[in-house]
């Protein structure tokens, strides 16, 4: 990867807070390239570092060590208002005192930009964003959805090489979240511009980006595309953050990994060590005990039903830890039904069954 | 009557008794005939109204135009105005101060503002006096240092009404000032340097404009109060130049000319409510 192609790149960034035994590492040593007009997401729990990661692009605080890098041009010590970057805030952080119309042209009034072409601009971003007839209301005025369109329109108006989007999703409602998804995305691919976004949502990340750095304790613990997160956890922490994957643990045998009252699952390792087995809820099928087959899982007792409209999920009882099976509703799976009590087994797809490190 | 408003009862029987009436009695005393010796004959009159901008001449009751007493609500309200800016100047970095203190400290420095009112503010109105004085610390301190060769003219002058109005007024400023910056925002800050703001930029274009209820507020507790001020002027100016407090009073104690001071005080009272039915009604508007 060359520089150049680069958006975005960072290198050995940490950032402590505080000194010696108090001393709090936010992020440690983090390596990321993020590219040039691709829509890449920061995601992870409350407290991963993700925020701060996003912070240090911006400016708004400095790396206690490591470097960032914007277009290949070294960014330390460079204040927020000189970088090419501009974010949309959690919060919207719209001027309460200024109309959506001198929201949006804030940046280029304070660039010193012309009348005329701060007047074009507002025009087209506003339009972009869907906001036309809103010019002159203030945000006050405005609804949820309306306050983040204007958000965007005004961090999107000087033209930044990069937009950083902390959380912008997570103050509006489910409905209007999932319409946002598919603008956000739109826009993305519209403008070129490069997007990292922020969120603690997983659903937001699987269905928007580009490519996701999945993060926890100030460290990225995977970086792809967002079929490989799901699909191929790089570890626990992965496998259960991303989509909740049963995380069973087992023990290495002869012939493959053993798991409490499940049985073996074929597999290659080192005999005697310990090991995580990693299964999606969806990639499991679950089937009356007794018609048992090579390589059915099993048997178990069913715990729990819980009917969640557009899918049906079971907790099943009886191996190391309660195991969690969804089946979607209609067509042939839909129509087996189980209750409490009934005892069952389960049959993996092939491929579904991850192994990783203990 | 539901018994909730029986709480406000008490004040609102104090408002009613120790303010509304006063002031209408001053106002219905400012159209009355002075009596000989202060207080008033009930006949009407417009004469205290006549004599704010004329004087009548005592022997053929000519009336000439008369802007000594304009002059003086005019050099009372540039007193009162240059406090009020000095004030903000000194208010405004204090209040940012403590407002961005944490929590716990900031209701101490909240206190350390108030600790000047724990004094009478005649004590510390003629303790100043004291600092000022030609043989007082300040102009002992500089002579001894041999900065000046003599006393500095600090007492009785305007310089001197102004530091008192200051010194007295300085909380009201600070004081809403504090609870504007309290409620401000400060990813706005972030969002303004994010968005290419300069530090005076951001200051000028989002800071003051979303603080100004607060200046205003603040502008106005000092203004009115430092208008009509009486002990400032009285004590610190020597009496030398009369301010609009000090002409009033003087009305109710040496010349005894009641109806002339309650017209005084009448149109001084209409200013002020003026005034602020004016900025009132452009913050209703700019909130619309």
């Amino acid at each position: 990867m060359q520089d150049h192609g680069d958006a975005c790149r960072l290198t050995g960034l940490g950032r402590t807070y505080g000194r010696g035994a108090s001393a709090h590492h936010a992020l440690g040593g983090i390596d990321l390239a993020i590219r040039a007009n691709e829509f890449f997401t920061l995601l992870g729990p409350s407290g991963c570092g993700k925020t701060t990661l996003l912070r240090l692009i911006a400016g708004f605080d400095q790396p206690t060590v490591g470097e960032i890098a914007i277009f290949g041009r070294n960014v330390a010590g460079m204040p927020p208002e000189d970088r090419p970057v501009n974010t949309v805030f959690q919060h919207y952080a719209l001027f309460p005192h200024l109309t959506v119309a001198e929201n949006v042209g804030f940046a280029l009034r304070m660039l010193g930009r012309p009348r005329t072409e701060i007047a074009a601009t507002v025009a087209r971003m506003v339009e972009l964003v869907g906001l036309e007839g809103m010019e002159k209301r203030r945000p006050d005025q405005l609804s949820g959805g309306q306050k983040q369109r204007v958000a965007l329109a005004r961090a999107l108006a000087p033209g930044p090489k990069i937009l950083l989007l902390d959380e912008p999703l997570s103050a509006l409602d489910a409905k209007l979240r999932q319409r946002m998804r598919s603008e956000l995305k739109a826009l993305q691919r519209e403008t070129g511009i490069t997007f990292v976004f922020v969120t603690h949502d997983q659903d937001e990340a699987l269905a928007m980006s580009d490519r996701i750095a999945v993060m926890q304790g100030g460290k990225v613990q995977q970086l792809g595309r967002p079929e490989e997160i799901y699909e191929a956890p790089a570890n626990r922490f992965v496998a259960d953050f991303i989509g909740g994957a049963n995380l069973i643990p087992a023990r290495m045998g002869p012939e493959g990994a053993v798991a409490e009252g499940l049985g073996t699952i074929p597999a290659t390792g080192t005999g005697g060590a310990e090991v995580t087995l990693a299964i999606r809820p969806e990639r499991l099928a679950i089937l009356p005990a007794g018609g048992h087959q090579p390589g059915d899982l099993g048997p178990l007792t069913v715990a729990e039903r819980i009917y969640m409209g557009n899918e049906l999920s079971f907790r099943l009882e009886g191996a190391a830890v309660p195991l969690h099976v969804t089946l979607p509703r209609g067509g042939l799976r839909g129509a087996l039904d189980f209750a409490p009590g009934d005892r069952v087994a389960l049959r993996p797809e092939a491929g579904a069954i991850r192994l990783l490190a203990s | 009557m539901k018994l909730h408003r029986l709480l406000l009862a008490p004040s609102l029987g104090t408002i009613l008794i120790f303010m509304a009436l006063p002031i209408a009695l001053t106002t219905l005393y400012s159209v009355l005939t002075p009596a000989q010796h202060g207080g008033v004959i009930w006949q009407p009159s417009g004469e205290a109204y006549v004599r704010l901008m004329f004087e009548r001449d005592i022997f053929d009751d000519t009336l000439s135009f008369n802007a000594d007493y304009l002059q003086i609500l005019g050099r009372s309200a540039l007193q009162a105005g240059f406090a009020t800016i000095l004030c903000l100047l000194i208010g405004l970095p204090t209040a940012w101060f403590i407002a961005t203190r944490p929590p716990a400290q900031k209701s101490l420095w909240l206190m350390l503002v108030t600790v000047p009112y724990w004094v009478n503010l005649l004590v510390r109105t003629i303790a100043l006096l004291l600092m000022l004085r030609d043989e007082g610390p300040i102009n002992g301190a500089l002579q001894s240092m041999g900065l000046t060769d003599g006393p500095l003219p600090l007492a009785y002058n305007n310089f001197a009404i102004g530091l008192g109005l200051v010194s007295s007024f300085l909380p009201f400023m600070i004081l809403p000032l504090y609870a504007a910056i309290e409620r401000f925002d400060f990813s706005l800050l972030e969002a303004a340097y994010d968005l290419h703001a300069s530090r005076w930029q951001a200051v000028w274009s989002v800071i003051l404009p979303i603080l100004r209820p607060g200046l205003i507020a603040g502008g106005l507790l000092v203004f009115i109060p430092g208008i009509g001020s009486y002990l400032a002027p009285d004590i610190l100016g020597g009496g030398k130049t009369l301010m609009l407090g000090n002409l009033i009073g003087m009305q109710f104690q040496g010349s005894r000319n009641w109806p002339f001071g309650a017209a005084l005080s009448t149109v001084l009272m209409s200013v002020t409510l003026i005034a602020l039915i004016l900025v009132a009604r452009r913050a209703a508007r700019e909130a619309a």
